[in-house]
């Protein structure tokens, strides 16, 4: 198993989701010559789509990789850690008081909240120190229902709870041309986790090891959080919240191959962008032609893994 | 050389290190022992600026650690504290080759590869240098750490108790390794230890440290008086040679012997002889 079969699953997906959807639409169409109908469903909703798919796939996945060295805990991740929540809190309270802001301002009002609420989780876990690494996301998801609630609260009083729900589930089948563009914003976002993957490991074995080693710890959790607020805002903003996503795949990663994330940064991407791909492929062909928004696909098969991951700590997280 | 000058420093009520001033010569090998909760490790996390002390000052060749680059400073001193407990699924040489940091910032040039090499050579790790650190024993885990720390190859290099979970064969080729570093590599190692016996025949030089001062500070062979340790550990102990090396023996029957008014000499063990 190896690089090699994930980039192939990607491509075989990143097809299969190009020509999925109601208007009839071939490969072999493709070579006979598009009628403008399929160009243009093509260019405004094929490609946008699978391209939010790959970004937020694996943008999400990274994240959850970074936030598991910097909390040294497998089952830390922006769903168990307020992260999601917060950056929702975040958009309602754009929403509440820039009105119709650009999205770029409701971006930055929600990944300060999401910066944060997840920088609060991190201080918490120092303070607190659970011995029991499952207590720490279930403390964390604790924690992000409060977030949550408070959430729902402020909905109820300014009538706007279908709002909030509507941004609690991912859906890819909204993105359009002009509609996704904001995504690419975590390109560099991704350029720098790779960037400083090795110094995001050197910090997941601790203070103390990574001060020996000339690094300043500080620094490179102030980093590795603003790059997960960042992502999580940009993704939560554009295509709603993907659950499990950063839990599930560093930890498959994880357990196929190993911890050391600037060699393993390239899978974890391509195993994001291929749990993305199928849950949304799943849910686009189970009730064709209506679809079942990637928020409950990736939550079902998340909800499974999280469990099955929690069930086999004993012998594998530390 | 690595000077702690006056070093204070209190954890609530308590103070862990009062007034301790150390010098760690260069191209020797210094041991701290003492009883538990005396403050040895603290002072090295101290003066290798894990920790921060409440009062006092330590310097590297007469500039104080804190006017230091970090990553310069990561080139002169390295350190190994007690629980590794890392739970990452790295390989054994990819541990090790972090220690390379401070130099390559993660990429790795032909001079860092050999010192990688080196490393786990010199601890036995070839082997299993493939192997991920969860796959192996403790005492393994702890020797590629302590490899980690080689590879670093750094002027000064602090170790804290880096000989548990290690069995008596690797104990032996742990601090033999430690000396040829001293010896010839001309670096100094600074060792945090509880065996009395090992500190005073591999170290140049014993700091013994008892209630948060230093109870004694001088040659290895010299620690090896019955008054001393006793006032240092409050336990009896009877001090003799075996093959003109000096070891103690500290558990009952040396005090009870020594109750009994026999010579300390007459309490080594007879079999060694």
């Amino acid at each position: 198993m190896g690089k090699a079969w994930l980039l192939a699953a990607t491509v075989v997906l990143a097809v299969a989701s190009l020509f999925s959807g109601v208007t009839p639409l071939t490969p072999a169409d493709v070579l006979k010559g598009l009628s403008d109908v399929q160009v243009r469903v093509l260019v405004l909703s094929r490609i946008p789509r699978l391209m939010s798919i790959l970004l937020a796939g694996m943008s999400m996945s990274v994240c959850g990789l970074i936030m598991q060295r910097l909390a040294q805990n497998r089952f830390v991740s922006p769903t168990t850690a307020g992260t999601l929540d917060a950056t929702r809190l975040g958009i309602l309270v754009s929403m509440l008081f820039f009105g119709a802001a650009p999205p770029l301002v409701r971006m930055l009002v929600a990944f300060s909240f999401a910066w944060l609420a997840t920088w609060a989780f991190m201080r918490m876990l120092e303070r607190i120190k659970l011995r029991d690494p499952v207590f720490i996301p279930l403390a964390g998801m604790m924690y992000g229902s409060i977030i949550g609630s408070a959430a729902t609260y402020v909905a109820v009083q300014y009538d706007l709870v279908q709002n909030v729900s509507s941004w609690l589930l991912g859906d890819f089948s909204l993105m359009m041309r002009g509609r996704y563009e904001l995504l690419y914003a975590v390109v560099p976002a991704l350029v720098l986790a790779y960037l400083y993957a090795n110094q995001f490991t050197i910090a997941g074995m601790g203070e103390d090891v990574a001060t020996n080693l000339g690094l300043s710890y500080r620094a490179v959790v102030n980093l590795g959080l603003g790059i997960v607020a960042a992502t999580t805002a940009v993704v939560v903003v554009t295509v709603g919240t993907l659950p499990f996503l950063g839990l599930i795949v560093p930890n498959l990663v994880s357990i196929l191959w190993g911890d050391n994330l600037r060699r393993h940064l390239p899978v974890t991407v391509l195993l994001g962008a291929v749990v993305t791909l199928a849950c949304d492929l799943l849910g686009r062909w189970l009730i064709f032609p209506y679809e079942i928004p990637i928020n409950v696909t990736l939550g079902v098969l998340g909800s499974v893994m999280f469990l099955f991951l929690i069930v086999r700590r004993t012998a594998y997280a530390g | 050389m690595v000077e702690a000058h006056a070093i204070v420093k209190r954890y609530g009520p308590k103070t862990v290190l009062d007034q301790v001033s150390v010098a760690v010569q260069p191209g020797q090998l210094t041991s701290f022992i003492g009883p538990n909760g005396a403050g040895k490790s603290t002072l090295l996390s101290i003066m290798t600026r894990l920790v921060p002390a409440d009062s006092g000052e330590v310097r590297l060749d007469g500039r104080p650690l804190s006017r230091y680059d970090s990553r310069e400073l990561a080139r002169r001193i390295s350190v190994l504290r007690q629980f590794n407990h890392v739970p990452l699924r790295l390989t054994v040489r990819e541990l090790v080759s972090f220690g390379r940091f401070p130099y390559s910032q993660g990429r790795l040039t032909k001079a860092d590869e050999a010192a990688v090499e080196r490393a786990l050579a010199a601890m036995e790790l070839e082997d299993i240098q493939h192997k991920l650190l969860d796959q192996l024993s403790g005492g393994q885990r702890q020797r590629a750490f302590i490899a980690m720390v080689i590879a670093q190859e750094t002027d000064y290099v602090f170790l804290d108790e880096p000989l548990n979970n290690v069995d008596m064969k690797h104990t032996v080729q742990v601090m033999k390794l430690l000396r040829r570093l001293v010896e010839e590599e001309g670096r100094s190692v600074v060792v945090v230890m509880h065996d009395v016996n090992l500190a005073a025949y591999y170290s140049d030089r014993v700091v013994a440290l008892k209630e948060g001062c230093v109870a004694f500070d001088g040659p290895a062979r010299d620690v090896m008086e019955p008054a001393t340790l006793k006032d240092v550990f409050d336990i009896e102990v009877a001090v003799g040679e075996v093959h003109s090396c000096r070891v103690c023996v500290y558990f009952a029957e040396a005090a009870q012997l020594l109750a009994n008014g026999r010579a300390a000499q007459d309490v080594v063990v007879p079999g060694l002889r």
